[in-house]
């Protein structure tokens, strides 16, 4: 037994079901997916520009019949949404599995959207685990059913099923040959009038589907009393488990298509049927729609994470208790890392007084105190269409104290067709690409721009200056970030344009900074106490009785405050 | 021991999963089943962290919940008081003495506690230490989770060796005789 994180399980599972491609974009809590089955040599493995891209690859990988998987987070399926309705009607041939990563409580995410109705609502078959060795056994249990029902299947996974660890026995992979690869126009070219005979299909499958669910074991009732039954799976199982002990459960593994016989055959035998799900009354509705009386939303609420405490206190009767009681001390909230260059573009922009619609990524941490230079964060790539509406509806002149900003793997994921948009229909905007070459913020994935592959191999480099200037746009100009003067000039000079321009602020993350520069100190003698270094919220500047200090610990030796020193009273570096 | 609830508190980036993963060796080598529960993503920039480690016979949920814990490890002292509300009546804190200001505090908007270790003590069974200069001590500033956990080893009725083993299973070869020396640190260390 080997203790894995839900994502390593997966990703163990996926190898042993013998999958030859691995596609995936980075997201919070799917990432290390990916990162895992990178580690197994035989399997083709990418980082892709965008979860529609990495769809779309692993179509391709599956239509040549090879088994493949997509991974992604929640928001991803979103982008990855045109190829996963029309993949519904082409079916597979070699198994075909997305796996999706949905964050209640949004410990990582713009929103908490529940990925259980893209399944209703393509008519893919969706599994969802509650442990690790669930995903090991279901990954490999959704290959299996992609194959045998001609469809791609989803498996579901949360944050805490994702970021948990617990026990797996491993097997070994499977020798599977590659399927044969067979021209079929009305299987794979989804003109209308094949897609119209695809759209039977698909019925007829779900038909089959739903009749054969009884006997695929996907749906487990656990007789306990017969007082009180609840229907749930994945993470809700467990806190149900936990909670109401007394209380008989019926656990889906399917939740999409619901085993129909065995919801009814559960909640005849109980007194009183009770739902419990994380976000959407998904399982609620449907079970409704049945004409089965139930109840849980009206408990549960559609927000954030269950958890054991709030099961047991609303099922006997109480008021929801709220998240746990915190003491009254200050917050820590995550913040720019010490050396970071996002924080000089942030310092620049709030002292320019700019308009700023940002983007996702660890600059989302500009919008924070004392930077707090942010506007808008909406979703990936939003910052440039954003930045363009502004524009559109407030004038010209507006346009020249907005700008865009977004990072380079945040670009190529889907900024690009926005700066196309700008110049195509002559917008003025701004747009500044923080560019440290990486995917910052879930955990340095290498990206078009980097010049390495998944595994560390070397790979051809995007030239975000050609790329911009080939789109057309007019001004194009790459500044060191931390050349203060330099990057205010850049600033203002671009957005005062009577055009499109983009600004490419480029520097190294500075945890991938490996060169040590001593830390800085203050010259308490020199130092005028007039605050202006602690307005660039650098974690190792600190505030005390007689001025400002540096924490030696957490600096860097960056040089960014000896810069706005008036009086070069920070000393040190090099 | 049947069933043993941890939590581990920090700030990102001073490594908590280690801490975590030996214990979890542990769960194993007792047969128990186990749950350890990560924080991955933006709150690892700086914020504050939390890893829930559970075990026991059969482990559903992985989280512990207010008043679930039997020991609450922390890295530094604010998050030690943070924390203070998962820790079961009668539970133990073992707290690394650090203080890492937030940024609220950083910018004088708002102070960092005074007396925490008091606060903490008058709730709890209080185990602090300075685990840096013993961390250093053993040769390896980063060797702090690995001195608390020595601490917790000196708690808990269970085989040293145990520990010993689940640290050889866990930590890098080239880490693990500075490790090895930290947890001895910490084990030995008198309160």
């Amino acid at each position: 037994m080997e203790l894995m994180l839900g994502n390593e399980a997966v990703a163990r599972g996926a190898w042993e079901a013998g999958v030859r491609v691995c596609t995936a974009y980075p997201g919070t809590p799917s990432t290390e997916i990916t990162e895992n089955i990178a580690k197994y040599e035989d399997v083709y493995c990418e980082w892709s520009p965008n979860e529609k891209v990495a769809l779309e690859v692993a179509i391709g990988a599956s239509m040549g019949g090879a088994r493949a998987m997509c991974c992604m987070k929640h928001v991803g399926v979103n982008v990855a949404a045109d190829p996963l309705f029309t993949a519904a009607y082409t079916g597979v041939n070699g198994g075909l599995v997305l796996v999706v990563a949905d964050d209640p409580g949004m410990h990582s995410s713009q929103n908490e959207q529940d990925s259980r109705f893209y399944a209703r609502s393509a008519h893919i078959p969706m599994l969802e685990p509650s442990d690790s060795a669930e995903c090991y056994a279901m990954i490999q249990r959704a290959f299996d059913l992609s194959e045998a029902y001609d469809t791609p299947v989803m498996l579901r996974l949360v944050t805490r099923i994702a970021h948990a660890r617990s026990l797996v026995e491993k097997g070994e992979r499977a020798a599977l040959e590659l399927r044969p690869y067979v021209k079929d126009a009305k299987k794979y070219v989804m003109m209308p009038g094949n897609a119209k005979g695809r759209h039977v299909a698909v019925e007829a499958r779900e038909r089959r589907l739903r009749a054969d669910l009884p006997s695929l074991g996907l749906a487990h009732a656990e007789w306990n009393g017969t007082q009180l039954g609840v229907v749930c799976s994945g993470s809700a199982y467990n806190y149900v488990k936990e909670a109401l002990p007394e209380a008989s459960v019926l656990k889906l593994d399917m939740v999409y298509p619901l085993d129909e016989e065995a919801i009814r055959a559960f909640s005849s035998k109980v007194e009183r049927l009770v739902v419990v799900e994380e976000l959407e009354p998904f399982f609620e509705d449907a079970i409704k729609a049945m004409g089965i009386p139930c109840s849980g939303k009206d408990k549960t609420g559609l927000q954030s994470e269950l958890f054991a405490r709030k099961l047991s206190t609303l099922f006997a009767g109480a008021e929801n208790p709220g998240p746990m009681e915190t003491p009254d001390i200050p917050q820590r909230p995550p913040v720019l890392c010490p050396g970071c260059p996002h924080r000089a573009v942030f310092y620049c922009l709030h002292k320019l007084g700019l308009t700023v619609a940002a983007d996702i990524g660890c600059y989302t941490l500009g919008a924070l105190p004392p930077l707090s230079a942010v506007d808008s964060v909406v979703c990936m790539g939003a910052s440039i269409g954003m930045a363009m509406g502004l524009e559109k509806a407030r004038g010209a002149e507006f346009a020249k104290h907005t700008v865009a900003v977004i990072g380079d793997s945040t670009f190529v994921h889907s900024g690009i067709t926005g700066l196309v948009n700008v110049v195509y229909n002559r917008s003025n905007a701004t747009i500044v690409v923080v560019d440290n070459s990486t995917t910052g913020m879930t955990g340095h994935q290498p990206n078009p721009t980097t010049g390495f592959g998944v595994r560390g191999e070397i790979a051809p480099q995007l030239h975000l200056e050609k790329l911009c200037e080939a789109i057309g746009v007019p001004s194009v100009r790459v500044v060191d970030p931390f050349d203060l003067s330099a990057l205010e000039q850049a600033l203002r000079e671009e957005t005062a344009k009577d055009c499109a321009s983009v600004i490419i602020a480029r520097r190294p993350c500075a945890l991938l900074v490996k060169t040590k520069t001593k830390p800085l100190y203050v010259d308490k003698d020199a130092c005028i106490r007039c605050g202006l270094c602690m307005r660039l919220g650098c974690p190792a500047l600190i505030k005390d009785a007689d001025g400002v200090r540096v924490d030696a610990s957490l600096c860097t030796g960056c040089g960014l405050c000896q810069k706005l020193c008036p009086k070069h009273a920070l000393k040190g570096g090099e | 021991m049947d069933a043993l609830n941890i939590v581990i508190v920090g700030v990102g980036g001073q490594g908590t999963l280690l801490a975590s993963r030996v214990l979890g060796n542990i769960a194993q080598s007792l047969g128990h089943d186990v749950k350890v529960s990560e924080v991955h993503g933006m709150s690892q920039r700086g914020g504050s962290v939390i890893t829930y480690v559970r075990m026991g016979k059969k482990v559903y949920a992985p989280l512990v919940e207010q008043k679930g814990a039997d020991y609450v490890l922390a890295f530094e002292e604010l998050e030690a008081l943070r924390a203070l509300p998962y820790l079961k009546e009668g539970g133990a804190m073992i707290v690394n003495t650090q203080q890492i200001l937030p940024l609220p505090v950083i910018l004088g908007g708002a102070e960092y506690p005074q007396g925490i270790l008091s606060t903490l003590a008058q709730r709890a069974k209080l185990l602090a230490v300075d685990a840096l200069p013993l961390a250093r001590e053993a040769g390896n500033e980063k060797a702090v989770n690995t001195v608390l956990l020595g601490v917790l080893a000196g708690l808990l009725p269970l085989d040293k060796e145990l520990w010993l083993s689940a640290l050889q299973h866990t930590v890098p070869s080239r880490f693990i005789q500075a490790n090895m020396a930290a947890f001895e640190l910490g084990y030995q260390h008198k309160f």
